[in-house]
């Protein structure tokens, strides 16, 4: 199978309040397609781990290759301009922009990466918003949506650009179990029928159970990877 | 992407800034305008007299010593008689007359005379003047309170006085006056206009006749003047012509700039205070934007941070907070200049306090395309320097710390 993420000997520190080795040699690939969820306690490093791989902390030592692309040592602009076009983010918090339509969420990474016309991008997030049941609420406002409809608007924006993959930090931690049901089907849905390759940290171990595989760390380290 | 309320509160400090800068500029200009005018109505772009000379290197004393070898001493030396009077006016008028930098020539004979109020001399001066000339250098017919300028001609003996000075001797259109010269001659003129040129110490003891009855009156000849007024073309050239008159006929030439020094440095102080006051008023203008744009972006923290992770580079979120600080500049400019607009429009519609002296129906105010251009370019130069630095602390923002929590 083709390696969408491949990741060598990588280590971290932080310096803050204390030294402390944060992440120690993590060695793993991930193929495309997969779905693959990352567990661990709080503390273990596994939203660390999810942050270096989403090129945004580039402060660690070690390889990360994303589609057998070396990001490592990148420039910042270089990172962002990778960013926008390979990896989709879906965060625990939602993070829409509360000012903007979910439409216009959904259409921010495309226009910015400028590959198609406004009107094309529109006409593609609306696509997207439909295939997640959204698009009843394409033109309100993010803030007025609730959690469940603001994480999907969340994963159709990931998707806009189509990335090879998407990351995610606790996706469904705030979410109820119908919701969090929700977006596991379309998590499961596009790594098995779209080939996106989705890495995504959480605490729900329901969550875990039904992916392709699971990551497990403790204290900095890989302790298992169970199918 | 900010706050509207945010956003129109730094509008209008723009804005108000922008506006006071307006306001005090088109008052300011207008003052000196009016200043420059008052100054002009009174003042000839070039005066021409007979200076007295104070040279006394040569004496009567010395001449009679000459031969002897004695040094000669004279304490307190005086001048001779001399007459005040411009040799050869008439040549020197007519050859005036062929330059083609002066417009408007006019000779007068000015003399010092008492002016008769009962058993009251009231100390005072008349110009004996060609009034069709002296009119169009001093646009007198705009200045006469009662009667037109041409009105001497057709009296005999007419006198136009100031206006001050009539009220002083209590005087209307039709009375008589009697003038005594200090050589003791004395004539009467009847009163047949009075003007007011703004100028208190004018208003107060000038008055003008014909220049034939002045010359009767010192007992005199008709080629008898004392001065020449000269109106140019364009009065900035006025500096350099005096100098080339006083070369060319050698008598004193006074060009307006010089003789009203002190006025024109009252110009350039008002000219340098309103540029103080509104760059003071833009610059805390462009701190209330800095906190402004900084508050925002504190607000903004999580958002920068979701278009960073979404590919959004460093100059993006540089390009998209000095977007908002320049269009807070430009739009706070635009009402500013508007605001601007119509408190000088209403000021100059604001009557001026009635006053006898100064003859100001509404404030002064002037309205002059280049202050508006350079009121935009100030406004929005301003918010940009303003809104660098919080924009680039905004690109500076690291994603991580902010997304994690």
């Amino acid at each position: 199978m083709d390696a969408a993420l491949k990741v060598e000997n990588l280590n971290k520190y932080f310096h803050e309040p204390e030294d402390f080795h944060v992440l120690q040699d993590i060695s793993f690939s991930v193929g495309k397609g997969e779905f693959v969820p990352i567990i661990g306690k709080s503390g273990s490093g596994k939203s660390t781990l999810l942050y270096l791989l989403s090129t945004l902390d580039t402060d660690y030592t070690g390889e990360i290759r994303i589609n057998n692309d070396l990001v490592t040592g990148k420039s910042q602009n270089d990172l962002a301009r990778f960013r926008n076009r390979n990896i989709g983010f879906v965060f625990q918090f939602h993070f829409l922009l509360p000012e903007f339509t979910a439409l216009e969420n959904v259409m921010l990474p495309a226009l910015k990466l400028g590959r198609l016309s406004q009107e094309e991008i529109r006409q593609k997030a609306l696509d997207i918003l439909k295939q997640l049941q959204m698009e009843a609420f394409a033109q309100k406002l993010s803030s007025k949506l609730s959690g469940g409809q603001q994480q999907r608007v969340a994963i159709a924006r990931a998707l806009i650009n189509d990335p090879a993959i998407i990351m995610a930090d606790e996706p469904t931690g705030n979410l109820d179990s119908v919701n969090t049901g929700l977006v596991f089907d379309i998590f499961k849905d596009l790594s098995h029928h779209k080939g996106i390759t989705i890495l995504t940290v959480t605490h729900d171990l329901d969550f875990a159970k039904g992916a392709d595989r699971v990551i497990e760390m403790i204290d900095g380290k890989i302790s298992a990877e169970h199918a | 992407m900010a706050n509207k309320k945010q956003t129109l509160v730094a509008m209008l400090g723009v804005t108000f800034g922008i506006a006071m800068f307006i306001l005090m500029i088109s008052f300011m200009v207008g003052v000196n305008q009016f200043m420059e005018d008052t100054m002009l109505s009174s003042t000839p772009d070039i005066h021409i007299y007979n200076d007295i000379k104070t040279d006394y290197s040569v004496s009567v004393a010395g001449d009679y010593f000459k031969n002897n070898p004695a040094l000669v001493v004279v304490r307190h030396p005086k001048p001779k008689q001399v007459n005040l009077n411009i040799k050869n006016a008439q040549g020197i008028i007519a050859d005036m007359h062929k330059d083609p930098d002066i417009v408007h020539i006019s000779p007068f004979l000015s003399t010092q005379v008492f002016y008769n109020y009962g058993p009251v001399q009231i100390n005072g001066y008349i110009n004996g003047v060609n009034i069709a000339e002296e009119s169009k250098i001093f646009d007198l017919a705009s200045k006469m309170t009662v009667g037109k300028p041409e009105d001497l001609l057709s009296a005999d003996k007419g006198i136009i006085m100031g206006r001050g000075l009539a009220n002083k001797l209590d005087l209307g259109v039709g009375d008589m006056v009697t003038l005594t010269t200090p050589q003791g001659t004395s004539m009467s003129f009847r009163v047949v206009g009075l003007f007011a040129i703004g100028i208190g110490t004018i208003d107060d003891t000038r008055s003008y006749v014909n220049l034939a009855n002045v010359q009767q009156l010192l007992g005199k000849d008709r080629s008898y003047i004392t001065d020449i007024n000269i109106k140019l073309t364009n009065n900035k050239l006025a500096r350099d012509k005096a100098a080339e008159l006083l070369k060319k006929y050698n008598y004193k030439s006074d060009d307006w700039e010089t003789a009203n020094s002190s006025v024109l440095a009252g110009n350039i102080v008002r000219d340098v205070l309103t540029y103080v006051v509104s760059i003071t008023l833009l610059v805390v203008a462009g701190f209330g934007i800095y906190n402004i744009m900084n508050m925002t972006i504190q607000n903004k923290m999580k958002d920068i941070a979701i278009l960073k992770a979404q590919g959004f580079a460093g100059g993006d979120i540089v390009k998209i907070f000095l977007g908002q600080a320049l269009f807070i500049g430009f739009f706070g400019a635009i009402m500013g200049e508007m605001l601007g607009f119509v408190l000088a429009y209403s000021l100059s519609r604001v009557p001026f306090p009635h006053n006898d002296f100064i003859a100001l129906k509404f404030f002064p105010v002037a309205f002059n395309p280049a202050h508006y251009i350079f009121g935009l370019v100030f406004g929005v130069i301003t918010p940009f320097i303003a809104g660098l630095m919080p924009s680039m602390k905004a690109s500076r923002i690291d994603p991580v710390a902010i997304l994690r929590g």
